[in-house]
């Protein structure tokens, strides 16, 4: 029984699979060209959810030299967190997506992907994390009541929060441990269905801008074209009016944003599409451009025409931008961060990206925490572990790591959305615990409690407009005249009016979890 | 001499297992057309309702198929009620395979999907053609 939950292996479904696995073993799928097969599905689709294996006394595998620490723990489906300038971290709670049920499948896949998730209830709200000076973090609630939230943004001195259907601001004062009061909303975000709910959010260097993910409302259009007005996108968000345009389009499940320190480029990491085989489609890590088109749904990795979508759109698919980097298929990147010289080692110069892990797929992969080494700013080598141990020798996890943020210390924070806590990765020779007064910051994992954050290191923080001055000519846009989605044609040119993509509708039942994670997205 | 000895009487299906045999044509028939639409408008709903349509269509026949092999012995006609409960197995394999099929995204279900259906809507309607004309009649010399 156990085995047959977790592989569905009985033995009708591995005659159904038949030609799905096989040779593919592991084919290292990695970088710019990544090889891709051809698409392939048996009657039924590859899958496996390992379930929920107890920690006990063990911990997730960091490198040699690094350690990690369980720094909250009891949280209620952490998902993204955020470090504010004084060391205060700042954890993002819950779950959402309110998609209905359509076929039978629905239900069917429902139930075993539920078996990869934890029992907890989303929380809804944001807690607050601060250093007690050894070593541990103080739990307070910063705020509840909001709506599977997910991005976060820290401009000045107003704190964003991206729920799964509105944008929403705090005031913030440093020190702050809670909200003064409910959020201001600055605008609604699409959240019909939602069957990819996440809100990913960062702003840009100069707080000029907030970018939000807005993930697809199926896997390949199987809920209609018309669901898909203002979906896989990535939108540009004035913080001040709320209005918006799509800065890029064609972006199947845009989980996790971040700024290039130093840079004005927006990189993401987003989740392909499923179902075409365990080694279909590589998940990715790119950068962004303004007004790119990145092939969902008509394609996939530049012009890989996607059989299953119709009418087909030949001069999308001529139009579509190939991703920089594959992180190969169905890891379900959900976070991204920068890393800075703080954290040391061959981990000074590349990014961090937490990856939630398969179900499209027999055996499972990702389920960590993997670094990507940069040169020159760009992605130059094959990503390594970094925090690893998820998975259990019997095909089970401990864990799902989703959004990864990089201190000024150099720590690296992840949150794990199975296990309900969040870790602390900090580097050995830094971690003399007395914390160094004012020194130069350079190898002080501790000071964290005691300092403020060093501005202009932070991947994590694209929050200190004044550390990159420069940038600001960069994004010409006048955010008044922003016009709504001038690329509407990306995914259904004349349906928008039959969509009311509001967040009105408030889900009645957030934390369903049944419906595709984007792990699968997945997902 | 005794009349009622010559009278030819049918005794009709069970009223459940012509109800579960019906509904298991009709309603292949149902998920052939709604393919149909589907494969001609793009339209992902018309596929959907394939989907459910095709589920119910295996229930009923399954249960079609129990009352037939709890019927077998009592059948008028032994060979013929073996052709008609072979047919309701293989329509219910070739359905189910259509129902994993259908579970396919978008336009993946396309055009297998519709092919099966066309299989299966045909293999219904022999099996009730013959279901219902092989109701156990006796003719009585």
């Amino acid at each position: 029984m156990r085995f047959s939950r977790r592989y569905l292996a009985t033995p009708l479904a591995m005659a159904l699979l038949a030609g799905t696995t096989g040779a593919l073993a592991d084919t290292p799928q990695f970088g710019a060209n990544p090889d891709l097969p051809e698409p392939q599905r048996g009657l039924l689709p590859n899958m496996g959810v390992p379930e929920q294996a107890p920690w006990n006394d063990l911990k997730p595998t960091v490198p040699e030299g690094y350690t990690i620490t369980e720094i909250a723990s009891d949280l209620k489906i952490p998902r993204q967190t955020l470090v504010l300038p004084n060391g205060d971290i700042l954890v993002a709670e819950g779950s959402g997506g309110h998609a209905p049920k359509l076929r039978p499948k629905d239900f069917v896949a429902g139930v075993i992907k539920a078996k990869g998730k934890t029992s907890v209830k989303g929380g809804n709200r944001l807690t607050l994390l601060r250093p007690t000076g050894d070593g541990s973090y103080e739990q307070t609630v910063f705020a509840d009541g909001l709506d599977a939230p997910y991005g976060l943004a820290l401009i000045d001195d107003h704190l964003y929060v991206a729920n799964q259907g509105s944008l929403v601001r705090f005031d913030y004062e440093q020190g702050q441990t809670q909200a003064d009061g409910p959020p201001e909303l600055v605008t609604p975000l699409p959240s019909e269905i939602n069957h990819h709910w996440t809100k990913a959010m960062t702003a840009s260097p100069d707080g000029e801008y907030l970018y939000v993910g807005i993930g697809s409302n199926s896997n390949i259009t199987e809920r209609g074209m018309e669901a898909e007005v203002d979906r896989a996108e990535i939108w540009q968000i004035n913080p001040e009016t709320g209005a918006h345009r799509a800065y890029a389009t064609g972006v199947r499940n845009p989980t996790a944003l971040t700024f290039q320190p130093g840079t004005n480029t927006l990189w993401a990491v987003a989740n392909e599409r499923d179902e075409l085989g365990p080694n279909l489609v590589p998940d990715y890590l790119t950068s962004i451009q303004d007004g790119g088109f990145y092939g969902w749904p008509y394609s996939y990795w530049g012009q890989h025409v996607d059989p299953r979508v119709k009418p087909e759109n030949p001069d999308k698919v001529e139009s579509a931008i190939a991703p920089d980097y594959s992180l190969a298929s169905h890891r379900a990147p959900l976070g991204v961060a920068f890393s800075n010289p703080q954290v040391g080692g061959e981990y000074s110069d590349g990014v961090f990206i937490g990856q939630h892990g398969s179900w499209n797929r027999a055996d499972p992969v990702g389920y960590n925490v993997v670094f990507v080494p940069f040169e020159n700013g760009k992605p130059a080598g094959d990503p390594v572990d970094f925090v690893s141990g998820f998975l259990t020798d019997d095909g089970h996890t401990r864990g799902r790591p989703v959004g990864v943020s990089v201190a000024p210390d150099g720590s690296v924070i992840v949150a794990d959305d199975l296990t309900n806590a969040v870790w602390r990765v900090t580097r050995d020779d830094a971690d003399s615990t007395p914390p160094a007064p004012a020194a130069a910051s350079d190898d002080s994992a501790a000071m964290q409690q005691s300092e403020p954050a060093t501005p202009g290191d932070s991947a994590a923080m694209p929050d200190e407009p004044s550390t990159t001055p420069d940038e600001s000519t960069t994004t010409p846009d006048d955010s008044a005249a922003m016009p709504e989605a001038p690329d509407d044609s990306a995914t259904t040119p004349d349906e928008s009016s039959t969509l009311s993509d509001e967040g009105n509708e408030v889900p009645d039942d957030p934390s369903d979890d049944a419906q595709e994670e984007p792990a699968t997205t997945a997902t | 001499m005794n009349a009622a000895a010559e009278t030819t009487y049918r005794r009709g299906l069970n009223p459940l297992h012509g109800v579960l045999l019906a509904g298991t044509f009709v309603l292949f028939l149902a998920a052939l057309l709604s393919d149909y639409a589907y494969l001609t408008s793009y339209q992902i709903q018309w596929s959907n309702l394939s989907s459910w349509l095709i589920a119910g269509a295996l229930v009923c026949n399954g249960f079609a198929f129990l009352c037939g092999v709890l019927g077998l012995f009592r059948a008028g006609n032994r060979r013929r009620g073996l052709v008609y409960i072979a047919l309701l197995v293989v329509s219910f394999v070739l359905g189910f395979i259509n129902a994993l099929i259908h579970a396919m995204d978008a336009w993946a279900v396309m055009p297998t999907g519709f092919i099966l259906s066309i299989i299966v809507t045909v293999l219904a309607l022999v099996a009730t053609w013959i279901g219902f004309s092989n109701t156990g009649a006796k003719v009585k010399q």
